[in-house]
């Protein structure tokens, strides 16, 4: 009884601040609604006992991810009037694009396997069930070798992702800490004894 | 207690997790509040000064002197500031302080709630504390809280990642993401068979990561007095201010917790014998998370603020790389009969 309630209320915060994030004028508005979003979908999931899958989200994607968006999303100055310009020319295109998404996701999810009658509802588990333990066994047992594609895959992006940045400028200054630390007395202070002049 | 529980009938659960989080979170509050005075009176007397002595015996009263100073004053709202955003943004700060302390133990028995992933929860909600800056330094609508909101986020962002390789480092020892679990993998001798041992790096790494979370000197650049004026919260006055200053607080206290509970044994005690077993175990943790915030304050008092290229030096290249090799070196460890832990 309370959990449907529960779900019901964080599945209404979740329709209602998705559609916030894409209808809201200011684009850090919507970046804080897509948080929301987020916040509430590891509220779904903790529902479901996948409480592993609900904090690595909230981790992930509210603590990192979301952080780095809106740290982008501050700095850029958006003109909107400009930005809405021309959205007579593109509907035509948009909407037919969204027809089509639509017609896929209804293909998709309303295949006898989506059906409510096809995905079982989870079971309660044991008291001492661990989640956690439970997906790193899966992952490193039985879906070893797409977890470590997966795996390589993000390693390329990161390196390619890091290789962009690498452009040395000549006029950026920056510092050698080990040559700063291996400085010391004799490199860069010369006593003289003088002769006193009597 | 079943008087209560006739009379209140299914909403009983609900009130008596109420009371219980009145009970954990007032004292945490008062201990901010005097966490404040402390600061004052250590930074005094280690630069050979008294610090505040005027209100009540020794001074002991200045936190609520503070508190009645700071209710008095005025809010104001920078014209051309996001009122909710603005108003919101202290809230954002100091909720996930006070979150986290759910899952903290204080003892075996002691505690709100006992979750398995309770070392994930707190990553996971203490990783939500940097959104009251960000928000704060963006909705007040001035330049100076905007670059300080801008410095905090990745300067956060950064030091998060060697804090959570540290704490894998702890989870691959301890085996449990349960933080009453991590303490209790730390008994047998005495100080020795504590985590901080065998990751001492890891342990210096969380700290000063620590340090560097909580936006404290000398990684305050967010704040920068001397070159953005106060930062992020240049704008807030009164009430507002002052919570995110809690706020900054209750995160320091939080952080010393969780060294303590997952490095230094928790509410065990150093020796195994007579008089310091005698001691309740829930002193023994009062006085370690005192000792890491004595830590904090000597640091503030000691080192002078990082370049901001300095810091992001050490969290990229000195921190990450150190955990890396520190997790290898651990798992090798712990193949061999050398491993003690």
């Amino acid at each position: 009884m309370i959990e449907t309630l529960v779900f019901y209320f964080f599945s209404a915060v979740l329709i209602l601040s998705s559609l916030a994030v894409i209808t809201a004028r200011n684009p850090v508005h919507s970046a804080l609604f897509l948080v929301l979003a987020f916040f509430t979908a590891a509220g779904l999931w903790l529902l479901l006992e996948a409480e592993f899958l609900a904090i690595v989200l909230v981790l992930v994607y509210v603590g990192a991810v979301m952080v780095l968006f809106l740290f982008v999303v501050m700095m850029l100055d958006i003109n909107i009037p400009k930005l809405r310009e021309g959205i007579w020319a593109w509907l035509p295109f948009g909407a037919l694009l969204a027809i089509v998404m639509v017609v896929e996701m209804w293909i998709v999810l309303g295949s006898e396997r989506f059906g409510l009658a096809g995905v079982i509802a989870p079971e309660g588990h044991p008291v001492g069930y661990s989640n956690t333990k439970e997906l790193g066994r899966l992952i490193y047992t039985q879906y070893v070798y797409p977890f470590e594609i997966a795996a390589v895959i993000l390693l390329v992006a990161i390196v390619s992702a890091i290789a962009l940045t690498l452009r040395r400028r000549k006029e950026t200054k920056s510092q050698l800490a080990s040559e700063q630390l291996a400085a010391h007395r004799q490199g860069r202070v010369r006593l003289v004894s003088m002769k006193r002049a009597d | 207690m079943d008087y209560f529980q006739d009379l209140l009938g299914p909403a009983w659960p609900l009130i008596w997790t109420l009371v219980k989080i009145i009970v954990l979170v007032l004292p945490i509050l008062g201990a901010v509040a005097y966490l404040t005075l402390a600061e004052r009176k250590v930074i005094g007397y280690i630069q050979v000064r008294i610090g505040p002595n005027r209100v009540g015996p020794r001074g002991f009263l200045q936190p609520i002197a503070d508190a009645v100073k700071v209710l008095t004053k005025e809010i104001i709202i920078p014209s051309g500031a996001n009122k909710f955003l603005f108003v919101t943004a202290p809230v954002l700060a100091i909720a996930p302080a006070l979150v986290a302390w759910a899952v903290v133990p204080f003892s075996p028995e002691l505690l709100l709630s006992n979750i398995d992933a309770g070392l994930l929860f707190i990553l996971a909600i203490t990783s939500m504390g940097v959104y009251g800056v960000i928000v704060g330094g963006w909705a007040s609508n001035s330049k100076y809280a905007f670059l300080g909101a801008i410095r905090s986020s990745a300067q956060i962002v950064s030091y998060e990642i060697a804090m959570g390789f540290a704490l894998v480092g702890v989870l691959m020892v301890s085996h449990s993401l349960n933080l009453g679990e991590i303490v209790k993998g730390q008994q047998g001798g005495g100080f020795w068979s504590w985590y901080f041992v065998p990751l001492f790096p890891l342990f210096l790494v969380y700290l000063i990561s620590g340090v560097a979370e909580t936006n404290r000197a000398p990684f305050d650049v967010a704040e920068g007095e001397t070159e953005i004026v106060a930062g992020f919260h240049v704008e807030y006055s009164g009430m507002t201010f002052s919570v995110f200053y809690l706020a900054e607080y209750a995160n320091m206290i939080l952080v010393s917790a969780l060294c303590a509970l997952m490095f230094l044994g928790g509410w065990l005690p150093p020796f195994n014998f007579a008089p310091f077993t005698w001691i309740p175990g829930f002193l023994w943790l009062l006085a370690k998370i005192a000792f890491l915030l004595f830590v904090f304050l000597w640091i503030r008092a000691t080192f002078p603020r990082y370049r901001y290229d300095q810091i992001m030096r050490l969290g990229w290249k000195v921190f990450i790389p150190v955990t890396l090799v520190w997790i290898v070196v651990i798992g090798a460890w712990m193949q061999t009969p050398f491993w003690l832990w």
